[in-house]
């Protein structure tokens, strides 16, 4: 199973929000930075990783890791559907676990290795998951179709760290990949389209295979 | 979202002394209610303390036999934990009732007592609501009530506390630990944690500002069969409209709370003295004083219901 | 070129590619997030501001005063616009109310303010800072209330008439009279209403995310009282619409009109919470459906009236539209009456009038079926008819929905279900079966095209026909390979863009038939094109495997079109075989349901739909068409319903978790079977629509398996578990 990340403090965090960081001592904790320099900023400075690249970003304290994705990398791929966590269309990857990136500010994720779904293939070399949506039609509009394959890939993951789920009808057990379970585990990405029954299909596909 | 200053705390107690030092700070952990409600400004902090960093993500035995639960372990991983899953089943069953996925993988443990309501007068800025803003009326009295409460509202507010969690939490006796501005602890018994509305339902909890919860710990083991029934309209990734957490000994007697009936998880343990006589008699004492409206009168049958074949599976 | 014979055989019959259920040719992109939907075209546009939309406060009355001055010294903010400042508005064509509201307030959340600056968090900071002091004024939002105040509408056919219903109705020794309600419907699709707007001089382009790209440009025009030419839109990916992209809405209007303060590209995404009210809906319905019927099950009389309200100036829910051509009955009836409400402005959502008065009517002849202790499909069968009722001499071209019901009756398991309602549990669940008729009209829309053919041999077509999920770049890709005689990878297709040949566009489902019947005709006149360019006759030039060949002259495309390649335009356009012929699609929709005894709560276990809809183009894609609306129709049946607040006049669940649509758990595994059929009455491609069909009866038959299950009969959708719970059987 996968554990929470720990957020590392790193001596770029020290360079929030001022010029006289450079003279703090880098074992400095970084809450101490703002209180020594008094100086506070309604921007930061962030970096992490986006699909392997290393980004330092510059960043309105209120841009969420979906905007800073869609507005400040042009990563459009993560789609913006309602920006309150309803719908899972902004659903990526950070250290590895699906999140809704429309609920989290770019700035806590100092450190953090983000993939989205220009991370997983390329139109000339699709992941599996994506194959699979394709061959299967599991899509239509195409708007929520980044979200249920980054949610896919890790929803797969999820069964194989033995995560239970709300229809596991032994909690103890080890669960499986049924029908019941995927449909149950992928309800956090609404499809309007409607196509759930052949991205059900898709993920069966996926999921035999790497079993 | 109005603009706020953001930094990240080191320790649980310098978070909360940070708090205390700035008036309109809040910590911020997985942020999926918080930022949620800052959008619409509903939640307007000038200073953000980020307390992601702090080493409180680990779910660990206690002297007595229970498990302490630090605040920020996610509500995958506390549903996950092999501990909670085989002793605490209840815990678990309403942690995976609730959100989704991805949401469950962000949300913390502190945080999931800490949301506030979904009524969604009080998520219209446009619409009186006391709770957001106090003396300004409710719109849902009177209003589209579906969702409400039928027990414990007043005349201020007929909000419901969404958590699966805490209904939980409340049946198993949890203890909520935190540390303040100045360094000192307490712990607070889950049932004195969330407050009735009464007339001041912008006050939610019993923290005190700055206040910053660092764990939650749970009783040793009482065994039993755990049961945590979760009624809504669609399958899944919606609150509930009602539910019922329940852990029943083979002797018949046992511990009932229910959710999505009021401002807080709803259990009386004047309820769950009447264990041993039955499921009547046990909905009798937990509705009594219920008054719904119009819109959601169905709620108390489907209490009556839900709990009658919760306590008949338990038999077994 | 114009239809107006039925078609014979042509180059489409050959079924190469069309027909074969090829991947969607978008799909690379669509799964790998490379497809650049409204707000994220960035070429050209690094200087692109971000507005954000304020919407009214109250649900009617006025703007008294508006205070500025706090939001415009907000930090970053460059300019905002308003009703006073935005100069002379008219109004779209196709808009009922206003899209920039003041000093007027016509509904709740109606924009009355555009902040414009450097950033998307600044602008939505700096709008809650606008101070709007507002006049209320009293409304009408209870649509039973206004019932009785409701008119018949003057701009679309309010009453019909054959025989003498009343007498007739009176006379019938089995009679069902039963009234039923359908709530508002919001579209909810996943892409929020988006459009990034430039000017050049006096021009502007628009990328937006819109089905009708002319309408869009037309109503742009007017609302701006600039020229037509003077308004480009570009809309090649579109993330759903299902009627609720159909026209203008304010996103485009207040990012032109930000954009033209700033003097820079805005982009403007409608924030969620505020779609719900200051976009378009689905108009709630009551609908009182009398039938009478011989004890043989013949009817002898069917009247359905349905009521519907919408803001001054709008239109009727066309409820009662299916109840005029789906069964016979000499003696008949229908009313349609609207009532004036200052809720949200009430429009198309996906089959409007059919959608809503298929929930209705298929529930009322199943409970007529009861009444006459008939199988409710052979009740439907008895009462089938190959004519419209209303007009005998006037056939349908084609139509077979006695085979969908019997084909999927087999299928389905029909013989299982038991007549007896309540009667079959599995476990703690109650289990039903229920079956609905599902119908919808065709209808032809003019469409046009442009087809390029190069010295590559590649094939170019552009049209501004939009795909909003329905396949339209693969069905076309599909119809211009198999006319041309090259394979589907050698076809490129260009959507959605103003600067394309205006075509049919995506609604009322026949964006699909027409669309590709548009690419025909222009594949017709380059097939001809380059016949003359070879001194070939074109009706004998055999175009295939990229060439073309008279005789044993064969002809590489490439070759053919010499150096500077051909280009041709053409459109199809329509005689009245639509009038001769009544066009309609048919099916039949299977549910089982499973009912928690003790809660409720309804869980669809299995779903089969049965389609007759002339020919289809490509399986894959149609399919997914008919499961997304069968999909839609569970919605509708058991959790779909825009409350309204009838004190303050507003939709209250105005999110994605307030309005719920069905999520992965609520869906089982859907199946689709299409019947053989082509239709020549259609068009050349001897299709028909297929994507509003699959969600009309959806609702009622899972409405109809509910009251199998547990023998209550619900009336008002949706069929949520408060509705029935208080007569379920009591537990042991």
């Amino acid at each position: 199973m996968q554990t929470p990340c720990i957020l590392a403090v790193t001596r770029r965090e020290l360079l929030i929000g001022t010029a006289l960081s450079v003279a703090i001592p880098a074992s400095a904790a970084p809450s101490a930075a703002i209180a020594q320099t008094g100086v506070k900023s309604m921007n930061s400075k962030v970096s992490f990783d986006v699909n392997g690249v290393s980004q330092q970003l510059e960043l309105d304290n209120r841009t969420t890791l979906l905007d800073a994705l869609r507005e400040h990398l042009h990563l459009t791929g993560t789609k913006k559907g309602c920006d309150h966590g309803q719908c899972g269309a902004c659903t990526v990857l950070v250290d590895g676990r699906r999140i809704n990136s429309c609920l989290t500010l770019a700035v806590m994720h100092e450190g953090s290795q983000v993939t989205t779904i220009e991370g997983l293939g390329t139109p000339d070399n699709l992941h599996a998951m994506q194959a699979a949506f394709v061959k299967h039609d599991g899509y239509q509009c195409g708007y929520c179709t980044p979200g249920q394959i980054c949610s896919a890939v890790a929803m797969l993951g999820e069964i194989k760290a033995g995560i239970p789920s709300h229809v596991s009808a032994d909690l103890t057990a080890t669960p499986d990949v049924t029908a019941e379970e995927v449909r149950e585990r992928m309800s956090g990405n609404i499809c309007r389209c409607g196509a759930y029954s052949n991205i059900h299909d898709a993920i069966t596909e996926v999921a035999g295979r790497q079993a | 979202m109005k603009s706020f200053t953001y930094e990240r705390a080191a320790s649980p107690a310098e978070a909360a002394a940070a708090a205390s030092r700035v008036p309109d700070a809040k910590f911020i952990a997985g942020g999926t209610n918080l930022l949620d409600l800052m959008k619409l400004e509903i939640e307007t902090p000038g200073h953000l303390i980020d307390v992601n960093g702090l080493a409180l993500d680990k779910i660990e035995p206690t002297n007595d036999g229970g498990l302490r639960i630090g605040a920020l372990v996610r509500n995958t991983d506390l549903a996950a934990d092999a501990r909670v899953r085989r002793d605490y089943g209840v815990l678990s069953r309403a942690l995976l009732a609730g959100a989704s996925g991805q949401l469950r993988n962000k949300a913390t443990t502190a945080g999931n007592l800490l949301q506030r309501t979904r009524c969604p007068y009080f998520y219209d800025t446009n619409m009186p609501c006391n709770k957001r803003k106090p003396g300004s009326g409710c719109a849902a009295i009177g209003g589209f009530s579906r969702q409400h409460a039928v027990l414990g509202a007043s005349e201020a507010c007929i909000a419901v506390h969404p958590s699966d969690m805490a209904v939980a939490m409340r049946v198993l006796d949890a203890t909520v630990e935190t540390v303040k501005a100045d360094g000192t602890t307490r712990s607070i018994a889950i049932a004195d944690f969330h407050r009735l509305p009464g007339d001041t339902p912008q006050e939610e909890t019993v923290l005190e500002g700055g206040e910053l919860i660092t764990a939650v710990t749970l009783p040793k083991p009482v065994g039993g069969t755990h049961i945590y029934r979760k009624v809504r309209d669609r399958a899944s990734y919606a609150f509930a409209l009602v539910s019922v957490a329940v852990v029943a000994q083979r002797d018949g007697t046992g511990r009932v709370a229910l959710g999505g009936v009021a401002h807080k998880p709803w259990r009386l343990e004047a309820a769950d003295a009447q264990m041993p006589r039955g499921a009547k008699a046990v909905h009798e004492r937990l509705l009594a004083d219920a008054k719904p409206t119009s819109d959601n009168a169905f709620k108390l049958p489907l209490v009556r219901r839900t709990l009658a074949s919760a306590l008949a599976e338990a038999k077994g | 070129m114009k239809f107006d014979t039925p078609a014979t055989t042509n180059p489409i019959d050959q079924l190469k590619v069309v027909g074969q259920p090829v991947d969607r040719i978008d799909g690379p992109l669509k799964t790998t997030g490379t497809a650049p939907y409204a707000y994220e075209h960035h070429e050209g546009l690094e200087n692109t501001a971000y507005g954000y939309v304020l919407g009214a406060a109250i649900a009617k009355g006025r703007i008294a005063s508006m205070d500025l001055s706090r939001a415009k010294a907000a930090p970053g903010v460059i300019t905002i616009v308003t009703a006073e400042t935005a100069g002379a508005l008219d109004k779209g064509t196709k808009n009922t109310a206003k899209l920039l509201g003041g000093p007027e307030i016509e509904h709740y959340h109606q924009a009355v303010a555009v902040v414009v600056a450097e950033s998307f968090e600044q602008a939505r900071a700096a709008a809650q800072l606008i101070r709007v002091d507002y006049v209320k004024a009293d409304g009408a939002f209870d649509l039973a209330d206004a019932r009785k105040g409701a008119t018949a509408p003057t701009d679309t056919q309010a009453d019909s008439k054959r025989g003498n219903f009343a007498a007739a109705f009176a006379a019938a020794p089995v009679k069902l009279d039963e009234t039923y309600s359908t709530p508002d419907h919001a579209h909810a699709m996943m892409e929020p209403h988006a459009t990034i707007a430039a000017w050049s001089g006096d021009k502007l382009t628009l990328w937006t995310s819109n089905q009708m790209i002319a309408w869009g440009v037309g109503d742009m025009a007017k609302t701006l009282g600039i020229p037509k030419q003077n308004v480009r839109l570009v809309s090649p990916f579109i993330g759903g619409g299902f009627g609720g992209k159909l026209f203008l809405r304010a996103d485009a209007l207040m990012a032109a009109l930000g954009a033209r303060a700033a003097r820079r590209p805005v982009k403007v995404a409608l924030s969620r919470p505020m779609i719900f009210n200051n976009t378009t809906h689905r108009p709630a319905t009551i609908q009182r459906i009398r039938i009478g019927a011989a004890q043989d099950g013949k009817i002898t009389a069917i009247g359905h009236e349905s009521w519907s309200g919408d803001l001054p100036g709008g239109g009727p829910e066309l409820a009662v539209q299916q109840t005029r051509l789906l069964y016979a009955g000499e003696n008949r009836m229908t009313a349609l009456r609207l009532a004036e409400l200052d809720l949200p402005e009430g429009n198309a959502m996906r089959a409007p009038g059919e959608a809503p008065g298929m929930m209705a009517l298929e529930i009322a002849m199943d409970e007529m079926a009861e009444k006459l202790g008939m199988d409710p499909i052979e009740f439907r069968v008895v009462n089938d008819t190959q004519v419209d009722p209303e007009n005998p001499e006037r056939p349908f071209s084609q139509r077979r929905l006695v085979d969908c019901l019997r084909q999927g009756a087999e299928r389905f398991g029909w013989s299982a279900r038991t007549p007896h309602p309540g009667r079959v549990r599995d476990g703690d669940w109650l289990v039903g079966m229920g079956v609905a008729a599902a119908f919808r009209n065709n209808l032809v829309m003019k469409s046009g095209a442009r087809v390029r053919l190069d010295n590559k041999g590649f094939l170019t077509v552009e049209t501004d026909m939009t795909d909003i999920g329905t396949g339209s770049y693969t069905v076309i890709a599909q119809t211009a390979a198999e006319m041309m005689g090259v394979p589907l990878e050698k076809v490129r297709v260009r959507l959605g863009d103003s600067t394309f040949p205006v075509s049919a566009g995506s609604g009322g489902q026949w964006g699909g038939n027409s669309s590709t019947a548009g690419v025909y005709a222009a594949c017709v006149k380059l097939r001809e094109a380059v016949a003359q360019k070879l001194g070939f006759n074109s009706a004998d030039a055999v175009f295939t495997g990229g060439t073309v060949r008279l005789g044993n002259r064969s002809v590489p495309l490439a070759e053919a079109v010499g150096q500077d390649g051909l280009v041709v335009e053409d459109a199809m356009d329509y005689g009245d075989l639509s009038k001769r012929y009544q066009q309609s699609t048919f099916g039949g929709h299977f549910v089982e349901v499973g009912v928690d005894v003790v809660t409720g709560e309804v869980r669809v276990r299995r779903m089969l739909a049965v389609c007759a809809a002339g020919r289809i183009l490509n399986p894959k894609t149609a399919r997914s068409q008919v499961i997304g609306a069968m999909t839609m129709g569970v919605g509708a049946a058991l959790m779909e319903e825009l409350k309204i607040d009838k004190r303050l006049g507003f939709f209250v669940n105005h999110d994605l978790a307030g309005y719920e649509v069905p999520v992965h758990a609520d869906i089982p595994h859907q199946e689709v079977i299409f019947l053989e059929e082509t239709d020549p009455m259609s068009s050349p491609m001897k299709a028909k629509g297929v994507g509003e069909l699959g969600i009309c009866g959806v609702a009622a038959a899972v409405a109809n398996a509910i009251y199998n299950a547990t023998g209550v009969r619900v009336r008002d959708y949706p069929i949520t578990l408060d509705k029935h719970l208080d007569r379920l059987p009591e537990l042991s």
